[in-house]
């Protein structure tokens, strides 16, 4: 009885539902038709393709007979896809770094950790990650850092490049925003600077420019100048994201806390920040998605990064003619990351938004 | 008793004035920049005077002696390094401008599928836009260049998919008019039916603020532009002349080519920005309250009418900021194509600090261009955000 939501009769069930999406006018009946035809021409070939005629074994000679994919390769080139160099023995410990950092990031997405305490859990964990991946100590061999790539290192150019530009970057948005005007005019020109190149040129100015700034004898190895430049080019972006934030507060804020007598730094603690920074969490995210696509990048610049991994597991001349098995696998591996992670954004947005309407 | 507590009061002002902090932490950040700014710059400079390289652009002038595939101003390996990099901007606006085009073909296509009431459409809509979006850019466009190179048959075994159009791993040919002055006066025609069809527009608009009468000038400024260029073509001999790509030995000769570099850059591109697009397109269009619209068709509008003067107004304030920022990303990843081998400025500059040593002018140089056209475009955008932004009271 209280089921005010009941329809007519005939306006329900999957035949009404089908009528009703997919073949409403003559228009929309000729584009479902269009649409199933090629959706089942394509299944059928993608099933064909990759499972019906696929080669799974790691047989070169097998997989050159078949007609079908041949998921032999990752099999067989899994681990250098994956690790890239590092040695094979001590692979658990990029694993356990992975795990951990992907279930951290999992923890640090989620409501009820946003405390203070994230600051030393993380801080604690890259230092962690730092005594995994290099070892030396606790009996852990010594591990160089040109050894290390594939997934771990791309994970790590993206999780250490948003979470060192994190404080940067909020210190750009407040120096953009402020009222001493050789602050703004310094930030303002970083910000603008940096977001009006593109990435390559950061990562060639790392790798090629940057050895010639520091003193003689004093060198960098590879990997952090590249990590250095992904830090100062996300801080950049995420400056411009939290200053989003903090323009989206009312105006009333800041006034409300400097007639209580707060100064601009306790303002900035107890009253804008905490509102600012859950406002700007989901455009945060997606610039840490954008960070890990971006990380592919320094390939370029001779890093083994995931792609560039997959890329030399391809010039085993065996293995050559299955590039697009490699691809897909590392392209499965960068969808699996980025789409969880903006579907975690858009559900959060929608969350907040909900939120400030009650 | 009062003295020196005075002086301590004078003091702890000073201190906690908020001027007097604000001058000290401006005084300490410019000093800190530009002693760091000093410190790297007069260790640059003792580097590059240990290694014994040169400072300064004087290597522009000199002779590049390398190969570029493609130009569109003529290059031979005797031409300056400068004009080597005019050939890379060129090619870089090429691809950009032509990756703009399709993208936003296909974004405009894909975000009305979107919104289509058709549920397998919309699927396949958002199906095509998670794919594409969640794809690094740079690994699509290795994949599109591996596809190109190694699934595509060699020249010899081409595949013609039209007459004379052949699809191979050297890329696209496709036959083109032969040389002939009647191109020439067909563009100069095409410039001054543009320029016609814009003063008729002006007119027809004037007008019809005056009297409130319509013309038709959409359709009258097509004709006119389309008229002007068929009448040059025909009053110039109508020539008919095709210059056909032909297999000579293991290489086609002739007719215009697409390369798998530039085939597999602009393939990619365009299709990783269309899917941003896609969802502008959606997001722009959302935004048009739907009163709007009824509110037109009951004012008799016709729904193409709604459309131009209702809708798209409307729309394109909302679409316009994101569609600029995401042609200057298209733009901004064209500089990827080093990863393929397409010679564009950034890749152009990366052949000539490896044989010159001049890293940071080369590096500087692409990096002010890329910064000039932001900061064009950003001007550009604030301009119009102020014009088009609603007036309040």
């Amino acid at each position: 009885m209280n089921n005010v939501t009941m329809k007519p009769p005939g306006q329900s069930g999957a035949l009404y539902w089908i009528r009703e999406n997919l073949f409403s006018s003559k228009l929309n009946t000729v584009i479902s038709a269009i649409c199933i035809y090629l959706l089942v021409k394509f299944t059928i070939a993608v099933v064909d393709w990759g499972i019906l005629n696929a080669v799974f074994a790691a047989d070169s000679t097998a997989c050159k007979a078949a007609s079908g994919a041949c998921w032999g390769i990752i099999s067989e080139k899994y681990q250098l896809i994956v690790f890239g160099t590092y040695p094979r023995d001590e692979q658990w410990r990029p694993l356990v770094a992975m795990v951990w950092f992907v279930g951290l990031i999992g923890c640090s997405l989620h409501r009820s950790f946003w405390k203070l305490w994230l600051i030393p859990l993380w801080t604690g964990s890259l230092i962690g990650l730092g005594v995994l991946m290099w070892g030396g100590v606790l009996g852990l061999s010594y591990v160089e850092n040109t050894q290390w790539g594939g997934l771990p290192l791309t994970l790590l150019l993206a999780v250490v490049g948003t979470v060192a530009a994190f404080p940067l970057g909020i210190l750009l948005a407040l120096g953009r925003q402020s009222e001493l005007p050789l602050i703004r005019i310094w930030c303002v020109a970083f910000i603008e600077l940096v977001r009006g190149v593109p990435l390559i040129s950061v990562l060639f100015m790392a790798s090629v420019m940057f050895p010639l700034f520091l003193p003689e004898g004093v060198t960098i190895d590879k990997l952090l100048r590249a990590q250095v430049g992904i830090i100062l080019f996300t801080a950049a972006y995420l400056a411009e994201v939290f200053r989003g934030g903090l323009q989206a507060l009312p105006k009333g804020q800041y006034e409300a806390a400097s007639a209580m007598g707060l100064t601009y730094w306790q303002t900035m603690r107890v009253v804008i920040m905490p509102q600012a920074l859950r406002i700007v969490i989901p455009p945060t995210v997606n610039s840490f998605i954008s960070t890990f696509k971006d990380t592919s990048l320094v390939l370029i610049i001779g890093l083994f990064d995931l792609l560039a991994t997959a890329k030399v597991a391809i010039t085993d001349p065996s293995w050559r003619a299955f590039y697009v098995e490699a691809y897909i696998f590392v392209a499965a591996i960068y969808f699996v990351f980025c789409y969880s992670m903006a579907s975690y954004a858009n559900n959060l947005e929608t969350d907040l938004r909900k939120g400030e309407q009650h | 008793m009062s003295d020196p507590s005075n002086n301590r009061n004078r003091l702890s002002g000073l201190i906690y004035s908020e001027k007097v902090r604000g001058m000290v932490a401006q005084i300490l950040v410019t000093g800190g920049i530009v002693f760091l700014a000093w410190y790297l710059i007069s260790n640059t400079f003792e580097n590059l005077d240990n290694q014994g390289i040169a400072t300064g652009y004087s290597f522009l002038s000199l002779e590049s002696s390398f190969g570029i595939s493609e130009h569109l101003i003529s290059f031979s390996p005797s031409d300056s390094y400068g004009r080597a990099l005019m050939v890379g901007l060129l090619n870089t606006v090429k691809v950009s401008l032509l990756g703009i085009i399709f993208a936003t073909i296909i974004g405009f296509f894909i975000g009305i599928s979107r919104m289509s009431k058709n549920w397998i459409l919309s699927r396949i809509a958002a199906i095509y836009i998670n794919l594409f979006r969640n794809i690094p850019v740079l690994l699509q466009l290795i994949f599109w260049y591996a596809v190109i190179n190694n699934g595509l048959p060699n020249p010899k075994r081409a595949l013609e998919v039209l007459p004379d159009v052949f699809f191979s791993n050297r890329g696209v040919l496709f036959p083109v008019p032969a040389d002939h002055p009647a191109y020439f006066w067909m563009g100069a025609a095409f410039v001054a039916g543009i320029l016609g069809a814009w003063l008729l527009r002006r007119w027809a608009l004037n007008r019809q603020d005056r009297t409130g009468q319509l013309f038709p000038y959409v359709r009258s400024g097509l004709a006119l532009v389309l008229g002007l260029v068929v009448i040059t073509y025909f009053v110039c001999g109508a020539p008919t002349e095709l210059d056909t790509p032909v297999l000579k030995g293991f290489n086609f000769k002739g007719g215009a080519k697409l390369s798998p570099e530039f085939l597999s850059l602009l393939i990619g591109l365009s299709l990783y920005t269309s899917t941003y697009i896609a969802d502008i397109v959606r997001s722009g269009l959302q935004s048009v309250a739907k009163g709007q619209q009824e509110a037109s068709t009951d004012l008799g509008l016709k729904p193409s009418q709604t459309l131009m003067h209702v809708v798209l107004p409307q729309a394109s304030r909302v679409m316009i900021p994101p569609l600029t920022s995401q042609y200057l990303n298209l733009t901004k990843n064209s500089s990827l194509a080093v990863a393929v081998g397409y010679p564009d400025l950034v890749s152009l500059s990366n052949t000539t600090m490896n044989q010159t040593g001049q890293a940071i002018e080369a590096i500087s140089i692409f990096m002010a261009v890329y910064l000039g056209l932001s900061l064009t475009i950003s001007l550009f955008m604030n301009w119009y955000n102020k014009k088009m932004a609603l007036v309040e009271r």
